[in-house]
């Protein structure tokens, strides 16, 4: 990928870490030699931040529901759910707006209960960005650094050296009604770091930005949390931002976490149909598992169609109901029938989405069933071998997809 | 281009209506003598010698006597500040209102500002006469404080300065409430959050955030009231005793007791001459404030 030129950080190439790249953040070529790093698969590191059966009703309303979950020093942890999941509760209640109903929330061995937000070592960057209208980016950077009573050459250094990590020193004495919404966002960023904190929280940081400039920004991000070693939780709905960016994902819904993985796994290995379905797109086959090998079964599913062959590390027993989750990339598209694959079907083209690099079909298969196949457009448009209504056949390896119980 | 030309000139007309021409006769009238006549002054704009016989018949004398004699410019600075006092005072009591208002559940918003509001269904007079009757030494307040036992003999509170300040601040409140709520309402809760997340407390969060952002509207609260407080005449007159002394009683005195329309009519000029600074003063802060919102 080429680094737009408004990226003038380091010239190290990132590589963007989508769903199906590599699982560690890797520096061109380099990769082999950067140790992993996986804190949370480490029995003895200590997380920074712990939530201990932390409960946390608005009235009636569970916004979160006896959640327990660690996150470690230098992670970029991305809370990723829709709105209403209760992840932005957990940002408030790490930034010390809200308190727990029940439980308690360590950060660095610490219980943060009686601590107010203004004595917490966590900033927050805003969704709206809240930068004081009153006063001038310089100001506005300046403005916890004078709270603390930073002797002022001191101070001067700091603004300074956020300008310059932002990129906004020639900006420094405008208004933040003077500037772009990127330069806001930016601004935001640096006033949020400019204190050092031990835990940088990030609601919805992109959400004002175009799509164009939110993926330039969040290469930056990872950048600056990167160069400055701060440990960063971010909220997003943005399932997308929430893979690039992060190191761990957890997917939420209605107060409780749904899964903690890196996001390679969440996308792989999804632990629930509603995770499966909340990241990217996917096909849900139900149907009935037989074991019939180790981690190997035979799942019966629609009427008049061959069972499947999946292997998948699940636990199933005879005859139980299950849930087949396969990526529409990983199911092959042919015009002709390929011989020796594991699981075969035929049907019809029902639709296509044409999205310019790749195509996703829409098949019908005898039973009435669709199935998503999605696959490269390596030719052009004009050479395609099928399109609408032909018959078609889709295949896919025993090991394309996950088995899920619910 | 008629239309356009049409729509303008509505207000403009009523402007000089209901401003420039009776200021005009009023300037007139400051530049009179005094005479013993309907109406009391000299010269008339006769047709027959002419508009020249008619100019030369005016002058300054009375604007002399204004600078002349103390009682005049007395008034105009007892007027000052009183108007400065009652604004300050008007100030303290209506900020944390306004605050409160800004600050309540959204759905009382709505009513609170009705109760802003609703003292201007009642004529202004009675709720002034309203007070000669809490404020009187038989008065309500007074009976309240003896009955509790606070004091033994009653406060002497009607016609004296105190009693004028609680009838401005009481009256002119709802001018302060008004925009001070309109700039508190508009104001970002998060960027209290974020002062605080910065390392404000409570309190340093709101004179470094809230305090400034509400600038705007405390600047046009405090000309709202100091404006009218300056010419201000029924308060000072029926709460006020001898001794207050204010520019607006001054000119009603000329006016009716003196029988002096000349003089009357010069307090009256230089009267607005000197409202004028805070007016535009007051233009300025609105524009500025159109323009940062923009």
């Amino acid at each position: 990928m080429l680094r737009p030129a408004l990226c003038l950080f380091a010239p190290k190439p990132l590589i963007a870490r989508g769903p199906s790249l590599a699982p560690v953040r890797t520096c061109g070529g380099r990769s082999l030699t950067i140790p992993v790093f996986e804190p949370w698969n480490d029995p003895e590191a200590k997380p920074l931040i712990q939530f201990q059966n932390v409960t946390k009703r608005f009235g009636d309303f569970t916004a979160i529901d006896d959640l327990t979950i660690g996150i470690y020093e230098k992670e970029f942890f991305a809370l990723l759910g829709p709105s209403g999941c209760g992840k932005t509760t957990m940002m408030r209640m790490l930034a010390g707006f809200e308190t727990p109903t029940e439980g308690s929330i360590y950060l660095a061995g610490q219980d943060m209960a009686p601590v107010p937000p203004n004595k917490r070592a966590t900033n927050m960057m805003f969704q709206s960005y809240a930068l004081f209208p009153h006063l001038s980016i310089w100001e506005n950077i300046a403005f916890g650094l004078k709270r603390e009573k930073m002797p002022k050459h001191d101070i001067n250094d700091r603004v300074e050296e956020m300008l310059r990590l932002t990129r906004l020193e020639k900006f420094a004495n405008r208004k933040p009604h003077q500037i772009s919404g990127g330069q806001r966002q930016r601004v935001a960023l640096a006033r949020s770091l400019a204190k050092h904190p031990k835990l940088l929280l990030l609601d919805e940081p992109l959400g004002a930005l175009d799509k164009k400039l939110r993926q330039d920004t969040q290469f930056e991000l990872m950048d600056i949390q990167e160069k400055t070693g701060t440990t960063f939780v971010i909220v997003t709905h943005d399932q997308e931002e929430a893979m690039t960016v992060a190191s761990r994902v957890a997917v939420m819904d209605h107060g409780k976490i749904i899964q903690v993985a890196t996001p390679d796994r969440i996308y792989e290995t999804p632990n629930s149909v509603y995770v499966a379905d909340f990241i990217g797109e996917v096909n849900i086959i139900d149907g009935t598992a037989t074991p019939n090998g180790p981690d190997s079964y035979s799942v019966a599913w629609k009427d008049g169609q061959a069972p499947l062959n999946v292997q998948s590390p699940a636990d199933f027993s005879e005859g139980q109901t299950c849930h087949l989750a396969i990526r529409p990339e990983k199911v092959t598209i042919n015009a002709e029938k390929p011989e020796g694959v594991d699981n075969l079907v035929q049907g019809k083209i029902l639709d296509i989405a044409y999205l310019g690099n790749i195509s996703t079909y829409h098949v019908e298969l005898p039973s009435g069933a669709v199935i998503k196949a999605q696959s490269a457009n390596t030719r052009r448009i004009s050479r395609r071998a099928f399109t609408w209504e032909d018959t078609v056949w889709l295949s896919w390896t025993a090991t394309a997809g996950v088995l899920l119980a619910e | 281009m008629m239309r356009r030309f049409t729509l303008i000139a509505v207000p403009y007309l009523w402007l000089l209506a209901l401003f420039l021409v009776p200021f005009v006769i009023v300037l007139k009238i400051s530049l009179s003598d005094v005479e013993l006549a309907r109406p009391p002054y000299a010269p008339h704009f006769d047709w027959a010698t002419g508009i020249w016989a008619f100019l030369s018949e005016l002058d300054f004398e009375n604007f002399t006597w204004l600078a002349e004699d103390d009682l005049y410019w007395k008034a105009y600075l007892s007027s000052l500040k009183i108007a400065v006092v009652s604004t300050f005072f008007t100030l303290l009591v209506g900020y944390p209102m306004a605050y409160a208002m800004a600050r309540a559940p959204q759905e009382w918003r709505a009513t609170l500002m009705m109760l802003v509001i609703l003292p201007f269904w009642t004529s202004f007079l009675i709720r002034v006469y309203a007070w000669m009757g809490i404020l009187s030494n038989e008065g309500f307040l007074n009976q309240f404080l003896m009955w509790t036992g606070v004091i033994s003999e009653p406060l002497t509170i009607l016609n004296t300065n105190a009693a004028v300040y609680i009838g401005i601040v009481y009256t002119y409140l709802p001018f302060m409430i008004l925009p001070i709520y309109a700039a508190l309402e508009r104001l970002d809760e998060s960027l209290i959050e974020a002062a605080e997340d910065l390392g404000c407390s409570r309190l340093s969060a709101f004179w470094l955030v809230t305090i400034p952002l509400s600038k705007t509207g405390i600047i046009a609260g405090c000309f709202l009231v100091f404006i009218p407080v300056l010419g201000e005449f029924v308060i000072p007159s029926l709460l006020g005793g001898s001794d207050t002394l204010m520019i607006g009683k001054v000119l009603w005195e000329e006016f009716f007791s003196n029988r002096d329309w000349p003089v009357a009519s010069a307090v009256a000029v230089v009267l607005l001459l000197l409202l004028i600074i805070p007016i535009v003063l007051f233009q300025r802060n609105q524009q500025k404030q159109q323009e940062a919102e923009q």
